[in-house]
């Protein structure tokens, strides 16, 4: 645009209200015609305060029309539109004071103002959207290095395992020819055949620690213990915290060995997700007690291959599952995986585990509350990863379960900024981070006075 | 905003479980939280009372005259206990019955500050009297009160017509004030005295005489028996309506087989539609209505009352003198009423009618009329219990400017205050109320914060200390300061009977005092039935002390007294300029002199959408007509459906607010999607440019006492066809509504009163003819309006962000042409918030009018003055043939003009007089 500038702005006689853009319409003396074609009326019924004009392109300028609209220059800000039902309505809406003309509002104009803290933001946050999409392609490199490691340890087990899978097989067909019914060998190796029993326990048992402990910390904790509402004592539906720490022996927290004494307590109540999801326990069933020493020595080999088996399984789904989640278009969102943000506010702590769930612990003592685990991206259709929905938290009070919201925003740093519940049990929390920071578009950040008087 | 519920939720989490069990109670009402007549022991033996003989005698040789009143004493044969009563003509065509004890052990209570002032006397004369019978002159047209002596009965008659009788059926039953028997002595006395022991048979005590138990509490009765009844027969009448406040039909329905209607204010969580039980008000006033009469009764007792109604037939009562008087058809339909109250006197104002306008009329002389809100309050209010923070109220009121929605008040709940100590703000949550308040001002906007008037008990809060200071706490039964359960734990009830409590109360509302307010902030006064969650059914000790009165005498006029002693606090602050405007949950007679009152705790359901209508006409008769219901529905969820026609209801209702309980999702006019909240702007928008005619009729509501909204009998009283029309009703007497309630409805079927009328559709212009049913196809944009030919309505069509910006805005006239082509109207003006109306004149009263093609603005104020910047912007003449020539005489200039032929529209161009000169159009 070429626009001859005289230092102070001139209005360019055009009627009040309407854009630049429109005012080939308006030509003073002529016969004006409504933009929607409906009629044509002389020009001094132009902003004369009466709409004639369906469409109110008549009265641009007054508040006459309930579907009008008028234009603020706004010169040194941005121009804008806004109903006509705000000229002259007593409220200074337009920056440059023009909506406010007969109405004996005090009006500044504060359009330079605007401008210029409009512009220090905008250029405050091109600095950080620079840096923080720097600091994506970091996140995006080590996401895909990381990827790349984990998928050749996935290959590298599967491997091993079809090797052990083999072997087992093997085993099994040697143990089965081997296997005679001899009665009285029964008796006498029963005893033994309990120590196997207690061995298998031992394999189920390493397993579901290795499920439990989600944060892979070498820890159960009494939260990680939560999320199996399968231990109910009292079967009304949520594990409480009291009840899982009865669970656990009043431990907040238990390593392998103390877990050995939490194990009696939840084994046969425990689904495991292994068992559950592909339910190849197999090697570990046998209807039959063995007998015959070399079957039962048979038999303790196959034993000893499964739990190296099921070892190799458990680990092998976890990297799966990780491998399994959407980490944004490039991976970038794979770091905030197993970590956990929290936001200390006047009476909460909030703890936000990306991918994992969200919970809220009273500061000043009490009982940790779910607030959602993570349900799935729920940002805008153009960009879905806006948004992060976390739902089925802890039940309300004859209400429903409690449910939040992550609203991501580009930040140099990965960080929780605030936690609201604008509806109750619907939790929003703000959180920023590099990876939504958009490529900088190479925007002119100069003042907008040029683009139109 | 309340509810067992919540209460229990509370008492879970901090209070442990000691009240737990009281509230495991769920979704719907819990009936066994309240009495029926049946576990209220007076209304028991009352009840047990049946029609017959009367044992009242009255001893006519013991009448006295005077200018204003004559007595006499009524003799109980049985107990020979002595009552006077006391007979008043009113100034205006009423009578006042009074009656009390001759000689009472200590005084009964009688209303105090409910009746405006002194009602004016007329002379009573005596036109006959013989051994049996009293005739007494009503003056007007040959109107006679009879008193029968034995029986003991009161008739007034017209003419030949009864028109009411009294303790024609022998209900009147007068509960003496006695010391307690001391059973040994009483024992002795039947043993040695044997021949008195007949009539002291009759004061044998019956059960809850003396005490009452209901679930867990105990109701002393220090005072012993004290509950009188009396019974009222209309003969001709099948339709009765009024004291509200209860969920249920507009037309009252017998309660044979059933409990009585119940007058006794409480906060029934969750309550129930269709059914007598009571609820957060009471007005204990009753309209008759027959195609030739309509009558009032207003039974004067702010006790726990029960109320009666039996279909009858007329002449199976009547008998002596009385038949020297009247013709009586046995056939001849008859409504039977029967008040029951637990104490006070009987003072009973029958209103003669004989139009519903008479009434109205009659019934403002006696208790005033509704005050006039400033215009802003007629707006649309944003309320959610709660808006969180100064932040949310911040974007909630950006949320209306970025959907273009007006609306005028943004309403905070109990969660805004300290600790639930009201007059304080809770220091994170709004830290910074007067800038809140400000920005809010900025836009012209206001804000309402809740003052409940339960206080709690907290020595470092210091209404609190004050009250405590002062003694101003309402008294337990055994003297020391009443403590019951409410929002904040453990609350004190301050007592509002009290005179200097309520100007120390009033006080609080400077703007000194009130930290953080503003002259933009209004207050809501909520739980003053006093709700009290441990308290018995949810309210106060009956044996509570309020200075030398038990709480059982005063209750039903506590609310009314909190929302008087808040209105008197916004007026005192402003200086005596401002109009007040406060709502209110409870409410009594004469509660409409001091704001607004909604339905309670309504639920997100389409029968609670319906019933907002029926409740708000009952309470509209019974002289309060700034009402309404909770848009959308306080408890659960509504459907889009639901919450949009609720909004179109509601636009149509006079006070139109939204709520909603905390527990429920967000429901703010944009959160249903572009289609809904389009709806819903649409709706709020009608209401908006319809502010000009509901500001005029609450002007004239608050002159004359006639509702805002009104039954469509009211203003048909001879077409029956309207007597029980609950499903629609009038606006004023020009614009009729029929809101669709009903889930997935394509249609509804509209009745349009008036032989010879027409009615126009006001969105399309369409015309009907009146008396018929109208089937009226509808869409989810359809909110049936007609306007009445005859009428000229003034709008505002410019609508804007908030009612304050359009003050100045230019009006538009609807002129709807009758059969004869005429119509009229009013406008009214003023500077729509100060007293200035009143004190100075300063406003604008216009009649408009139209009639041979000449449309004319006259002065109906002559001494007023008011200037105003608005003018008039178009005339819309609807229903006419099309002129020739439109010319404005006073500037003798042509207008230009548009008619649509086909709708026969006629719309004059830009006339631009202002609004308050006079001035005549002429068609040719």
């Amino acid at each position: 645009i070429l626009l001859i500038f005289l230092g102070t702005p001139v209005e360019i006689q055009r009627p009040r209200g309407v854009p630049l853009t429109k005012k080939q319409f308006y030509v003073e003396n002529k016969p004006f015609t409504c933009l929607d074609g409906s009629r044509t009326i002389s020009f001094d019924r132009v902003n004369d305060d009466y709409c004639d004009c369906k469409d109110g392109s008549d009265e641009p300028g007054t508040a006459a029309c309930p579907n009008g609209s008028f234009h603020c220059t706004n010169a040194g800000y941005r121009p804008m539109f806004i109903p006509s039902s705000r000229i002259n309505d007593g409220i200074c809406d337009c920056c440059d004071t023009t909506d406010e003309y007969n109405s004996g509002a005090k009006c500044e104009n504060t359009c330079k103002e605007l401008g210029r803290k409009e512009r220090e933001v905008l250029q405050k946050m091109a600095e950080i959207t620079k840096e923080g999409f720097l600091l994506k392609q970091h996140l995006i490199e080590e996401a895909k290095k990381g990827q790349q490691e984990k998928q050749s340890k996935v290959t590298d087990m599967q491997g091993n395992k079809k090797q052990l899978d083999e072997k087992v097989e093997v085993l099994r067909t040697v143990k089965e020819t081997a296997e005679q019914p001899e009665k009285e060998a029964k008796e006498r190796h029963l005893k033994a055949w309990e120590a196997i029993r207690l061995e298998k326990d031992k394999a189920k048992m390493a397993e579901a620690f290795l499920e439990l402990d989600d944060n892979a910390d070498g820890f159960v904790s009494v939260s990680e213990l939560q999320s199996h509402a399968e231990l109910d004592a009292d079967a009304d539906g949520t594990l409480t915290e009291t009840e899982a720490q009865g669970l656990m022996g009043g431990a907040e927290q238990v390593d392998t060995s103390t877990f050995e004494s939490v194990w009696p307590n939840i084994k046969d109540k425990y689904h495991s997700e292994v068992s559950r999801e592909e339910a190849d326990m197999s090697c570990l069933v046998s209807s039959e007690v063995p007998f015959g020493q070399k079957v039962f020595f048979l038999e303790k080999t196959v034993v000893k291959l499964c739990v190296l088996l099921i070892f190799f399984k458990a680990i092998n789904i976890n990297i799966e599952k990780e491998l399994s989640f959407d980490f944004g278009p490039d991976a970038e969102f794979t770091y905030l995986y197993s970590q956990c943000y929290e936001l200390t506010t006047g009476e909460y702590i909030y703890r936000l585990c990306p991918f994992n769930r969200v919970s809220q612990k009273p500061k000043y003592g009490g009982s940790e509350t779910n607030l959602g685990t993570w349900g799935s991206w729920s940002g805008p259709e153009n960009n879905k990863y806006l948004l992060m929905k976390y739902d089925h938290g802890t039940g309300c009070w004859q209400g429903p379960n409690r449910s939040t919201t992550v609203k991501l925003t580009c930040g140099k740093e990965t960080v929780v900024t605030s936690t609201s519940e604008p509806s109750r049990c619907e939790y929003l929390i703000e959180f920023t981070t590099p990876a939504v920071c958009q490529e900088p578009a190479n925007t002119d950040l100069s003042p907008h006075d040029h683009e139109e008087l | 905003m309340v509810s067992l519920r919540e209460v229990c939720g509370i008492i879970i989490f901090r209070w442990v479980p000691l009240i737990v069990l009281l509230c495991v109670s769920a979704r719907a009402v819990d009936r066994s939280n309240f009495k029926t007549c049946e576990q209220s022991a007076f209304c028991k033996r009352q009840r047990e009372l049946k029609p017959g003989r009367s044992p009242y005698r009255a001893l006519l040789d013991t009448l006295e005259l005077s200018d204003s009143r004559i007595t006499l004493q009524l003799i109980n044969d049985n107990n020979k206990v002595r009552l006077l009563l006391e007979l008043y003509r009113l100034q205006g065509n009423m009578t006042r019955v009074k009656i009390n004890e001759l000689k009472p052990l200590k005084p009964r209570y009688e209303v105090p500050d409910v009746l405006i002032s002194d009602p004016i006397t007329e002379t009573l004369s005596v036109v006959s009297q013989d051994e049996n019978s009293l005739v007494l002159s009503l003056g007007g047209k040959d109107q006679r009160l009879i008193v029968s002596a034995q029986p003991f009965r009161l008739d007034i008659v017209e003419g030949p017509q009864v028109l009411v009788s009294l303790n024609s059926r022998g209900l009147l039953a007068f509960e003496h004030l006695r010391a307690r028997k001391d059973t040994s002595i009483s024992h002795k006395i039947s043993s040695t005295v044997g021949s008195m022991w007949d009539s002291l048979k009759k004061e044998e005590d019956k059960p809850g005489m003396w005490e009452e138990t209901f679930k867990s509490h105990t109701d002393s009765k220090p005072n012993g028996p004290s509950s009188i009844s009396l019974d009222f027969s209309l003969p001709g009448v099948e339709h009765v309506y009024g004291i509200p406040e209860h969920a249920d039909t507009l037309k009252l329905k017998n309660t044979d087989g059933s409990d009585p209607y119940r007058l006794y204010n409480l906060d029934v969580f969750q309550y129930e539609l269709h059914n007598p039980m009571a609820l957060y008000g009471a007005v204990p006033v009753l309209i008759s209505h027959s195609t030739d009469r309509t009558m009032g009764i207003f039974w004067l007792n702010a006790a726990e009352t029960w109320v009666d109604i039996s279909s009858n037939t007329a002449g199976k009562m009547m008998f002596g003198k009385i038949l020297d008087f009247v013709q009586v058809s046995s056939e001849a339909p008859q409504t039977d009423v029967r008040w029951i109250s637990e104490s006070g006197i009987i003072d009973v104002f029958i209103m003669l009618g004989p139009k519903p306008a008479d009434v109205f009329t009659q019934y403002a002389s006696l208790t005033g009329t509704q005050s006039f809100p400033p215009l802003t309050a007629l707006a649309y209010h944003q309320c959610r219990w709660n808006y969180n923070d100064q932040e949310d109220v911040k974007s909630v009121d950006q949320g209306f400017d970025e959907h273009d929605i007006p609306y005028d008040f943004i309403w905070l709940d109990i969660e805004h205050a300290d600790g639930k100590r009201y007059f304080t703000w809770d220091p994170s949550k709004f830290p910074q109320p007067k800038e809140m308040l400000q920005g809010l001002m900025d836009k012209r906007r206001k804000l309402v914060a809740i003052v409940d008037p339960h206080i709690r008990v907290d020595n470092g809060y210091k209404i609190h200390n004050e009250i405590l200071s002062k003694n101003f706490y309402v008294k337990n039964k055994d003297g020391g300061d009443y403590e019951g359960w409410c929002w904040p734990g453990n609350s004190g009830y301050p007592d509002f009977t009290n005179p200097e409590m309520r100007a120390w109360w009033a006080s609080k509302f400077a703007y000194e005092q009130y930290e953080g307010s503003m002259e933009n902030q209004y207050v809501w006064n909520d739980m003053n039935e006093p709700s009290v969650f441990n308290g018995p059914e949810v309210t106060m000790h009956k044996d509570a002390l309020h200075g030398g009165w038990e709480h059982r005498d005063v209750h039903n006029l506590y609310g009314l007294y909190v929302q008087k002693a808040t209105a008197d606090g916004l007026v005192e602050r402003s200086g005596g300029v401002e109009r007040p405007f406060v709502l209110t949950r409870a409410f009594f007679a004469g509660s409409q002199r001091y704001g607004a009152v909604w339905t309670g705790d309504n639920a997100a359901e389409w029968g609670h959408l319906k019933i907002s209508i029926p409740m708000c006409l009952s309470l509209g008769l019974a002289g309060i007509s700034f009402c309404g219901a909770d848009v959308g529905g306080f408890f659960k969820h509504p459907s889009a459906e639901l919450l949009v026609r609720w909004y179109q209801a509601g636009a149509y209702q006079p006070f139109f607010r939204a709520h909603a309980h905390i527990d429920t999702p967000r429901r703010e006019p944009w959160l249903f999607g572009p289609e809904n909240t389009a709806l819903i702007r649409e709706a709020i928008r009608q209401r908006y440019a319809l502010l000009p005619y509901w500001y005029q009729l609450f002007y004239n509501a608050h002159r004359t006492g006639y509702p805002v909204v009104r039954p469509l009998w009211v203003e048909y009283p001879n077409d029956v066809a309207t007597f029980s029309i609950e499903d629609e009703y009038l606006i004023g007497k020009d614009l009729l509504v029929h809101p669709v309630t009903d889930e997935g409805a394509t249609a509804v079927t509209a009745y349009l009163p008036g032989k010879g009328e027409v009615w126009y559709d006001v969105h399309t212009f369409q015309k009907h003819d009146g008396e018929q049913s109208l089937y009226i196809p509808v869409t989810m944009s359809s909110i049936p309006v007609f306007q009445r030919g005859g009428s000229i309505i003034c709008r505002k069509d410019r609508v804007r962000r908030s009612s304050s910006c359009m003050e100045n805005d230019p009006y538009t006239l609807y002129a709807a042409l009758n059969s004869q082509g005429s119509a009229e109207g009013e406008l009214y003006i003023d500077d729509f918030h100060t007293f200035n109306f009143e004190k100075a004149k300063q406003f604008v009263h216009r009649h408009l009018s139209f009639s041979a093609n000449t449309l004319s603005s006259r002065n109906l104020a002559p001494d007023s003055q008011f200037s105003t910047a608005s003018w008039i912007e178009k005339i819309v003449i609807i229903g006419g043939s099309q002129p020739s020539s439109a010319t404005l005489k006073n500037a003798e200039s042509a207008l230009e003009f548009e008619f649509d032929s086909t709708l026969a529209v006629l719309t004059l161009r830009k006339p631009g007089v202002n609004a308050a000169a006079d001035w005549t159009v002429i068609l040719r």
